[in-house]
This record gives structure tokens, C-alpha cells and sequence, in this order.
């Protein structure tokens, strides 16, 4: 029988993958808002997992919250580097600074 | 192994690969297919925890609009993927030691786990059993009841997220010809074409 720890343990390798990929793709916008997607998977995992081994559904309830702060999390995210890309031809996050007011 | 630890196996090790080349990978575009799969193994992963509702959610929101757009917005811009890959390695050191240092920390939940003894009696919405509602049933008895004002309220950050997606990214051309709609509804006969009367023989 599967425990409640390995779930765990799959959410906490999917976190670090993604603070690992948020490091390590300094200059890749587009890979940034995809390890941040994999870290709200990770999220995910773990409140499903907690929600399933402990007979509550709250913690599903705000999965779904999660899922849709997510979703537009990219959508925003994929239009304002869309709309970047147009003004500057490039999507390196060291020139994002020019946005400050 | 009974079927269902070596499904959990099969799918935890897929979650986890998919999500190591996501961030690994080269191209983007397989950067983008590996992500799909990292979602496809933890829909897995919820369905084995019996949230069947959560994993379906999972699977039309993330691989069918989530990494869609992201697939999209990949093939759309036009950069250069190998220049900003070439710079990988210098970060690779940093990414690795704090990589290492949270896995350790997050190692800590390797121990033998066991909820507290008010846990149970502490529960909010206690999961039917089957036989009485299944996971959707059961999720939307609370959903529409309980927490009614927060599921509006994440249909509002949708609507929000919608609308500033778009004027983000509309953009009015000047160069293209458009159709004026009101300018069509407001020309009259009168205004628009002049009736003359030739003389047969003589022209205009």
C-alpha cells in the first residue's frame, strides 16, 4: 500500500524541479512561467494527497482554486511576453527592468 | 506489488521525468511536450487518490488550454533558443546547490507519518462515502454551498485574466482596412449616389 509520504515525496521532487529550472533558465521567460506551472502541480499533489489520506474534501476545493489562479497566472503571463516581444524583439528577462515607471 | 503501487510508481516516475526535462530540455517546443507529460502522470497520480473530479479538471485545463498556449506562444515568437541556452551553464552551479539544499530540507517528510489526534474531529467537509456521492457529487454539494463566494470569486479572476490577456495583446494596425459599421448604417440614398438625368445624344 502506497503512503501518504510518497505522494509527498513526488511533490516535494516536483517543487524543487521547478525552483531548479527557475535558476537554472535565467533568460528563457517561457521556461520561468512553466517551472512555475510545475510548482503549483507540486502544490496541487500535496493538498490532493493530504485531502485523500485524511477523508476531507476541502483540500480538492482548493485544488481547484490553485488550478484556476494558474491558469491565469499563464494566460497573463504569455500575454504580457507576447506584448514584450512585440515592443523589443527579444525576451531576455535582464531588459524587463525598462518596465518600471 | 499489487497493480496499484506499481501504477503510483509508473506515475510518479513519469510526474517527476516530465518535469526534469521540462526544465532540461533544449527546445522549447519539447520543453512545452514534456510539461504535458509531467501533467498527464499526475492526473494519474489523482485518480489513484480517488479524486477523479480534480484529475479530469487537471487534464482539460492544463494539456488542453494551459500547455496548448504555452505551445502557441512558443511557435509564435520568432528568438533565438540556442543563444539564451548557452547561458545555462553558467547558472547551472547555483541551480544545483540550491536544488540539493531544498531537496534536503523537503527530505525531512521521510519519516513516519501520522496525523494529529484532533485531526479527525477537526475536519471541515468529510468525504462521503462512495456509495452515498461520488467525488464530483460530493465536491459539488460543497463547492455551490460552502464556498460559493470563493468559486465566484475565481470566476472573476478568470474574467479579469481574460480581459487583460486580451488588451495586453490587441493591437489596431493602421494599415489594414477595416469594416465601420456605423459609417455603413448611417449612409442614406441621398448623401451616397446622384441620379442624372442624359439627354440622349449628348452625354454628360
Amino acid at each position: 500500500m502506497v503512503g501518504l509520504e510518497h505522494y509527498l515525496a513526488v511533490g516535494a521532487a516536483l517543487f524543487v524541479i521547478g525552483i531548479f529550472g527557475l535558476f537554472l533558465n535565467r533568460k528563457n521567460v517561457i521556461i520561468l512561467l512553466m517551472s512555475i506551472e510545475l510548482m503549483l502541480l507540486s502544490v496541487n499533489i500535496n493538498l490532493v494527497a493530504f485531502s485523500s489520506y485524511l477523508g476531507d474534501l476541502t483540500g480538492q476545493v482548493f485544488t481547484l482554486f490553485v488550478l484556476t489562479v494558474a491558469a491565469a497566472e499563464a494566460a497573463i503571463g504569455l500575454a504580457i511576453l507576447v506584448s514584450f516581444f512585440r515592443n523589443r524583439g527579444t525576451i531576455a528577462v535582464e531588459d524587463v527592468n525598462v518596465m518600471k515607471g | 506489488m499489487s497493480v496499484a503501487d506499481f501504477a503510483f510508481y509508473l506515475f510518479a516516475l513519469t510526474t517527476v521525468v516530465g518535469g526534469f526535462f521540462t526544465v532540461m530540455a533544449r527546445n522549447p517546443v519539447h520543453s512545452v511536450l514534456w510539461l504535458i507529460t509531467a501533467f498527464i502522470g499526475a492526473t494519474g497520480l489523482f485518480v489513484l487518490l480517488g479524486a477523479e473530479f480534480v484529475a479530469m479538471l487537471l487534464m482539460i485545463v492544463y494539456v488542453g488550454a494551459v500547455a496548448v498556449l504555452f505551445l502557441f506562444v512558443v511557435m509564435m515568437l520568432d528568438v533565438d533558443f540556442a543563444a539564451l541556452k548557452a547561458e545555462m551553464s553558467k547558472s547551472l552551479p547555483l541551480a544545483l546547490l540550491i536544488g540539493v539544499i531544498l531537496l534536503m530540507e523537503l527530505g525531512t517528510i521521510f519519516g513516519v507519518w501520522q496525523f494529529a489526534d484532533g485531526a479527525e474531529a477537526a475536519r471541515v467537509a468529510v468525504t462521503p462515502a462512495l456509495d452515498v456521492a461520488h467525488n464530483t457529487e460530493a465536491l459539488g454539494q460543497i463547492l455551490y454551498t460552502q464556498y460559493i463566494l470563493l468559486f465566484q470569486l475565481a470566476g472573476l479572476i478568470l474574467l479579469v485574466a481574460m480581459i487583460g490577456a486580451i488588451v495586453l495583446t490587441l493591437r489596431h494596425r493602421t494599415n489594414v482596412k477595416r469594416q465601420n459599421v456605423m459609417a455603413q448604417m448611417h449612409r442614406d440614398p441621398a448623401k451616397a449616389m446622384e441620379i442624372i438625368d442624359v439627354k440622349p445624344g449628348q452625354g454628360l
